[in-house]
């Protein structure tokens, strides 16, 4: 008890120095509420480290669906900035009034690739896919995951769809896809390359990397919300985002520009 | 529509196979004086605490082709169960065990030794004690489990769409069918599948509340005084 009393008397004399010290920062650093797309999750916490190391603000993530976003974002989420998935719920948020006009850009194109946990089952040109001999071929739903549109279209051109339609197996995201694969439930599927890519390399299994003129592309695009008006944390994320810094993490992940 | 045939197809399978498999169950749970009373009683409860998302994780983990699970369904010629009917039933079947086997141990409990030993002392065989005496005695017990234990199947979601992958006809459900609507923003289908939901819940729930008011309090007012 007793040191504990005795720090205590010392209270009064640095009470003006805390008082000063938290002022400061509250007048200079804020706090960004960003909803980022879970496929975005691993270049996002990389990128916000550097962001809160570099200009003293605060970005707090929250990873999700796009769709859920969306939905979240209509009833009143606290969001400032909401990095999507795809660049059309962007532009539908902006078309509602509950964004910053003006603000959307592309931070990311993400790149699709065919992918088997098993080493060597994929080959370089996806002819493994024309063979047809694996149990399930695993693709995010094509109607809620731009991902899963765009291996849709890559089937169709193939003119693949038909034939392999009955080994579909659906994930709801990209993710739950990925999980499909990696367990070797699937014995593969189309998933993010930024899933099965760590500093540039394909971490394990086999993978033939979707050449980008098989589907649309896969843009994803950000955007400040109405909530985040005002917020200088929130333009300073947007310009971050754009910096070579910045996309040089992104680029590691496996998206293009 | 085949999404809620699909529903009615899986809940029905499931509680029938859960009956019969907890029925000796929660016989074993009421009666046993055994030490593994009491990590058998917490296993049977685990799916009532663990997210769903994690039941259908580690099964598609140890169903799947490298799991141990996996590796014997192939051996005995089953093939792989996620991603198939069988595999939901499965699934189903660990994620509603505790609504089937609370109920039906809490009835069997409720009823005590007295009947049993009044059956023994006419020379009742145990079986025909089971059938005559029990199972009567613990209808209400058996109309609770039959209910929660379908309509905890049809609201089931996490389970299913981690191992299900929503194939039309074989695994995609009305709860999974459901969250596509809501995910592709189609409200206007959600709604009208979620609002069936719920008027469904709720009419099970109160059929069961109105059949069974007096087993209810009867278990209630015995388990207390035990």
């Amino acid at each position: 008890m007793a040191p504990c009393f005795h720090q205590l008397t010392h209270l009064p004399k640095i009470l003006p120095a805390l008082l000063a010290l938290a002022l400061s920062t509250t007048l200079h650093a804020e706090t960004v509420l960003v909803a980022v797309a879970a496929n975005f999750t691993a270049p996002m916490n990389a990128i916000a480290a550097d962001f809160e190391k570099e200009t003293g603000h605060k970005a707090q993530l929250s990873f999700g669906a796009t769709g859920k976003f969306y939905a979240q974002i209509k009833s009143g989420a606290p969001f400032d900035v909401f990095l999507s998935a795809d660049d059309e719920t962007p532009r539908k948020l902006e078309q509602e009034g509950d964004t910053v006009p003006g603000t959307a850009f592309t931070y990311a194109t993400g790149r699709l690739v065919l992918w088997s946990a098993r080493p060597g089952f994929v080959d370089a040109q996806g002819q493994v896919l024309k063979g047809g001999s694996f149990n399930k071929l695993a693709l995010a739903a094509p109607k809620l995951a731009p991902y899963g549109a765009a291996a849709m279209e890559t089937l169709t051109r193939l003119g693949l769809q038909d034939t392999l339609s009955a080994k579909f197996v659906q994930g709801e995201s990209i993710g739950q896809t990925f999980s499909f694969v990696s367990t070797g439930n699937a014995e593969l599927g189309f998933v993010a390359l930024s899933q099965v890519m760590e500093l540039g390399q394909i971490k394990s299994g086999s993978a033939w990397v979707v050449p980008a003129e098989m589907h649309n592309p896969l843009r994803q695009d950000a955007v400040v919300l109405a909530h985040g008006k005002g917020n200088p944390a929130a333009i300073a994320l947007m310009s971050f985002l754009k910096t070579e810094k910045a996309r040089t993490v992104i680029r590691t992940f496996g998206y293009v520009f | 529509m085949s999404a809620i045939t699909l529903t009615l197809k899986l809940a029905g399978l499931t509680t029938v196979i859960l009956l019969l498999l907890g029925t000796p169950l929660a016989w074993w749970l009421a009666r046993t004086r055994s030490a593994w009373k009491g990590v058998v009683g917490a296993v049977v409860a685990l799916p009532l605490v663990l997210p769903p998302t994690v039941i259908g994780f580690y099964l598609l983990v140890t169903l799947g082709p490298n799991g141990p699970v996996g590796e014997l369904t192939q051996a005995l010629g089953f093939g792989l169960l996620p991603f198939t009917f069988p595999g939901l039933v499965v699934g189903s079947v660990l994620y509603s065990l505790p609504f089937v086997v609370q109920p039906l141990q809490n009835a069997f409990e409720s009823i005590g030794d007295q009947p049993l030993e009044a059956a023994a002392t006419l020379r009742a065989s145990p079986l025909d004690t089971f059938f005559s005496v029990v199972l009567p005695l613990a209808r209400p017990g058996y109309l609770t489990a039959t209910v929660m234990g379908f309509a905890h199947t049809v609201g089931e979601f996490g389970v299913v769409l981690m191992m299900g992958g929503n194939i039309p006809g074989q695994t995609r459900v009305v709860s999974v069918q459901i969250y596509d609507y809501v995910e592709a923003l189609e409200y206007a289908h959600a709604h009208w599948l979620a609002g069936g939901l719920v008027v469904f819940s709720f009419a099970v729930l109160l059929a069961l509340y109105m059949l069974n008011p007096t087993g209810r309090r009867r278990s209630g007012k015995l388990g207390a005084s035990a």
